[in-house]
C-alpha cells in the first residue's frame, strides 16, 4: 500500500518535471523572473540575475551565422568562454528568410532559434514573431536604426563597395567599369531579385550614376550597359571565385569586400562618392524562444561596448557596429580595427522599407530583361 | 467484402481453398502507399496552394499569372534547355550505346563504359558546374568559351554531360535486344545498310529511343542545383525562379507563386507525356 502510494507520487513528480521541461519556453524561472516577457535586463532584476538564469538554461540556439561572416566564429566562442553557455549553431549558411521559416516551423520545440540576425526586409515583415527587448546600451543605437517598439534593432553593417583586383590599377569612377579591360569581370553577390546584397549593389550603381533611392532604374540601365559591353559576369561572387580570379570585380558590402576578408592581398576597395549606401542587419529575439534568458544575454553581449564585446568583435571582422559613432565619442572603439575600414566622406543613404520594396518590384519586372 | 470473397472463391474453387485469404492487390499496397505519400499528396498540396493567396484564401485568378510574359519566359527557357539537352543527349547517347553494344559483350571496354556511365549519369550540381567553369569558363584552364554564359548554350553543354551517360544506360538494353540474325537475314535478302536501318533496326529501336529521350527531358526539367551553380544572377528557367520565389530576402518570396510555377511544370510534363504517348503509339504500330 505504502509502496504503491510512493510510486504514484513519483509518477506525479516525474510528470510535473516533464511538463516543466516541455514548457520551459513559456516560463524560465530563476528567482521567479519570467525572462520571456522582460523587455530589459534591469526590469528583470539586473544583469547578474539574467546571467544566472541564462547559465541555468545552459544553451542558446542561433541560426544562419556563418563563422567567417562578420567575425561570428569568434563572437560565438567568446560568448561561450565568458558564460559557459553552449551555442547550437543551426544552418550557418542559411538566409534571413530561412531563419524566419525555422522560427515558424520549429515553434514550441527545444531546437527553435532563440535569436535572429536578419536583413531589414525580413525583419520588418515579421515583427509579430519577435519579443521586444532593450539592451543596456539601447541609447547608443541611432534612432533611425532601431524599432521604437524594440522588436528589432540594427546590429552591424557597412557600405556597398566595389572590391577589385589591383591589376586593373585604381578605380575612381563607376563608368570606368565599362572599359573593355573589364571584360567578363564585374560580378554581383547573387541575384538582385533574391539576395539583398545584390539588390543594394544595383542600388549603389544607381546612386553613383545620378539615380535616387526612389527609383533603381538607372542602376538597372547601368548593368544593362555593362552586359552589352561584355563586362558583366553572372558568376555569383564568393571567396573561392575571387581567389580563383573568376570574379576580379565584385559589388558587395565593404565588410565582405576587404582584402583581409577575401584573403587576396592585391585587392582594393572603392566606394563611389555620393553613393554611400548603408546596409545593416538587425537582431531580434524569438518571442517563443526556448531559452529566453540566454537569448537576452546574447543580445546584451552583442551590444556590449567592452573590448571583447559584440560591437568591437564585429568591428574586428570588418563590419561597422551600429554603435560605432557613440563608441568613437566615448573612446571604447577598437581604433586599429576601425582604421582598416575604407574611409568615406558624406552622409550614408539608408533605404526605407518602401524604397526597398519599390526597388525589388522594379527588379522583378526588369532585371532579367536588362541583363538576360 | 464477404460477398466479393465468396464470389471469387466460387469462380476459382481449385485455388482459393488452400490460400490465405489475402486479396490479390495486397502486394501493391506498399507501392501505392509510397506513391500517395511522396507523389500524390505533395502534388495535391502544390495544386491547392497555387490557387491560394499568401493569407490562405482561394485565389483562382492566380492561374492567369502563368500567362504573364515574364513567367512564360521562364517556361520557354526551360523548354529550350530540356529540348536541346535531351536531343543532344539522346542522339550522342544512342550512338555511344550502339558502339558499346557491337563490341565484345563480356569485354573490358563494355564493362568500363557501363560503370563510367553509371557514375557520370549521377554527376551534377555544384561539382559539375564548377568543373566546367574552371575548364571553359571566363578564365578557363582549357580555353575560354565565349558562349559559356549565353543561355541556353552554356548550360546545355553542361547538362548534356550527364544526359549522354544516362541515355547509354537506358538505351543499351534495347540495342542488345536487336538480334544479329535479323541483320544477317536482311543482308541475305539483299538489303543495304540503309534499308536495314530504315525498315528493321530503326523501327525496332524508335520506341526505346523516344522513351529514353523523354526520360532525359524530364531529367533536365527538374534539375536545379546545376543551373544555379552555373549562374545565379539571372533566372532563365523555371526551377531557378521557384528558388527565388521560395527564398528571396528582398521581399519577393511568395510560396504560392512557387507552387504555381511548380503546377506549370506539372502541366508541361503532362503535355509532353501525352505527346510522347501519341508518338509512341505511332512508332510502335508495327508491333501490334
Amino acid at each position: 500500500m505504502r509502496s504503491s502510494y510512493r510510486l504514484a507520487l513519483a509518477g506525479v513528480v516525474a510528470a510535473s518535471l516533464l511538463a516543466a521541461g516541455c514548457s520551459s519556453s513559456g516560463s524560465s524561472s530563476s528567482g521567479g523572473t519570467n525572462w520571456a516577457t522582460q523587455t530589459s535586463a534591469s526590469a528583470g532584476g539586473g544583469l547578474t540575475a539574467l546571467v544566472a538564469a541564462a547559465k541555468q538554461e545552459g544553451t542558446l540556439n542561433v541560426i544562419a551565422l556563418p563563422p567567417t561572416w562578420a567575425n561570428y566564429g569568434a563572437i560565438i566562442s567568446a560568448f561561450t568562454a565568458k558564460y559557459g553557455i553552449k551555442i547550437n549553431s543551426a544552418l550557418p549558411d542559411g538566409s534571413s528568410q530561412q531563419e524566419v521559416d525555422a522560427v515558424k516551423s520549429e515553434n514550441g520545440t527545444a531546437k527553435a532559434p532563440d535569436v535572429l540576425d536578419v536583413g531589414m526586409a525580413v525583419a520588418l515583415a515579421n515583427t509579430s514573431l519577435f519579443a521586444p527587448y532593450k539592451v543596456a546600451t539601447w541609447g547608443a543605437i541611432p534612432s533611425a536604426q532601431k524599432d521604437p517598439d524594440a522588436k528589432w534593432y540594427q546590429d552591424y553593417g557597412g557600405y556597398m563597395a566595389i572590391g577589385y583586383s589591383s591589376k586593373f590599377g585604381t578605380i575612381t569612377s563607376l563608368n570606368q567599369l565599362l572599359d573593355p579591360k573589364f571584360h567578363n569581370a564585374v560580378a554581383l553577390n547573387g541575384n538582385p531579385t533574391s539576395a539583398n546584397a545584390a539588390l543594394n549593389g544595383v542600388m549603389m550603381a544607381n546612386l553613383a550614376v545620378g539615380g535616387t533611392p526612389d527609383s533603381i532604374s538607372k542602376g538597372v540601365d547601368f548593368f544593362s550597359q555593362l552586359k552589352k559591353a561584355g563586362n558583366f559576369s553572372p558568376v555569383q561572387a564568393t571567396g573561392a571565385t575571387i581567389k580563383a580570379g573568376t570574379t576580379p570585380v565584385v559589388f558587395n558590402w565593404d565588410y565582405l569586400n576587404l582584402p583581409s576578408y577575401v584573403g587576396v592581398s592585391n585587392w582594393k576597395v572603392f566606394i563611389p562618392p555620393h553613393a554611400i549606401l548603408g546596409g545593416y542587419y538587425a537582431q531580434a529575439i524569438n518571442k517563443n524562444a526556448p531559452h529566453p534568458a540566454a537569448a537576452r544575454l546574447w543580445e546584451e553581449f552583442l551590444y556590449s561596448q567592452a573590448a571583447v564585446g559584440g560591437q568591437n568583435l564585429w568591428l574586428k571582422g570588418g563590419a561597422r557596429p551600429v554603435q560605432q559613432a557613440a563608441m568613437t565619442s566615448n573612446g571604447s572603439i577598437n581604433q586599429s580595427a576601425a582604421a582598416l575600414l575604407p574611409t568615406v566622406s558624406g552622409s550614408p543613404t539608408f533605404l526605407s522599407a518602401a524604397q526597398s520594396t519599390d526597388a525589388a518590384n522594379y527588379l522583378a519586372a526588369n532585371w532579367a530583361k536588362a541583363v538576360g | 467484402m464477404a460477398v466479393a470473397a465468396t464470389t471469387e472463391t466460387g469462380a476459382r474453387p481449385a485455388r482459393a481453398g488452400r490460400r490465405l485469404s489475402v486479396p490479390s492487390w495486397a502486394g501493391t499496397v506498399p507501392f501505392f502507399a509510397y506513391v500517395t505519400v511522396f507523389l500524390l499528396w505533395p502534388t495535391a498540396i502544390v495544386v491547392v496552394d497555387s490557387l491560394k493567396n499568401p493569407s490562405g484564401s482561394w485565389a483562382f485568378a492566380n492561374i492567369t499569372k502563368l500567362a504573364d510574359p515574364l513567367v512564360r519566359g521562364y517556361f520557354i527557357g526551360s523548354v529550350k534547355l530540356c529540348l536541346l539537352s535531351s536531343v543532344f543527349g539522346a542522339v550522342f547517347g544512342a550512338i555511344l550505346a550502339y558502339a558499346v553494344a557491337i563490341g565484345n559483350p563480356d569485354g573490358l571496354i563494355r564493362r568500363l563504359y557501363i560503370a563510367v556511365s553509371g557514375v557520370l549519369a549521377q554527376f551534377g550540381g555544384v561539382t559539375l558546374a564548377f568543373a566546367f567553369l574552371v575548364l571553359i569558363g571566363p578564365v578557363g584552364l582549357l580555353f575560354h568559351a565565349s558562349w559559356f554564359y549565353s543561355f541556353p548554350w552554356g548550360i546545355t553543354v553542361i547538362y548534356t554531360y550527364f544526359q549522354i551517360p544516362l541515355m547509354v544506360l537506358v538505351f543499351l538494353p534495347a540495342i542488345d535486344g536487336v538480334k544479329v540474325q535479323w541483320r544477317e537475314a536482311s543482308e541475305n535478302l539483299g538489303a543495304s545498310a540503309w534499308q536495314y536501318w530504315r525498315y528493321v533496326g530503326g523501327p525496332l529501336l524508335t520506341p526505346a529511343f523516344l522513351g529514353g529521350a523523354l526520360l532525359l527531358f524530364a531529367n533536365a526539367l527538374s534539375a536545379y542545383a546545376t543551373a544555379v551553380a552555373w549562374e545565379d544572377q539571372i533566372a532563365y528557367i523555371v526551377p531557378q525562379q521557384i528558388g527565388i520565389a521560395l527564398s528571396s530576402e528582398v521581399g519577393l518570396s511568395n510560396v504560392n507563386v512557387a507552387d504555381l510555377l511548380a503546377l506549370g511544370m506539372i502541366i508541361m510534363m503532362a503535355v509532353v507525356m501525352t505527346g510522347y504517348a501519341l508518338l509512341q503509339r505511332r512508332a510502335a504500330r508495327w508491333l501490334r
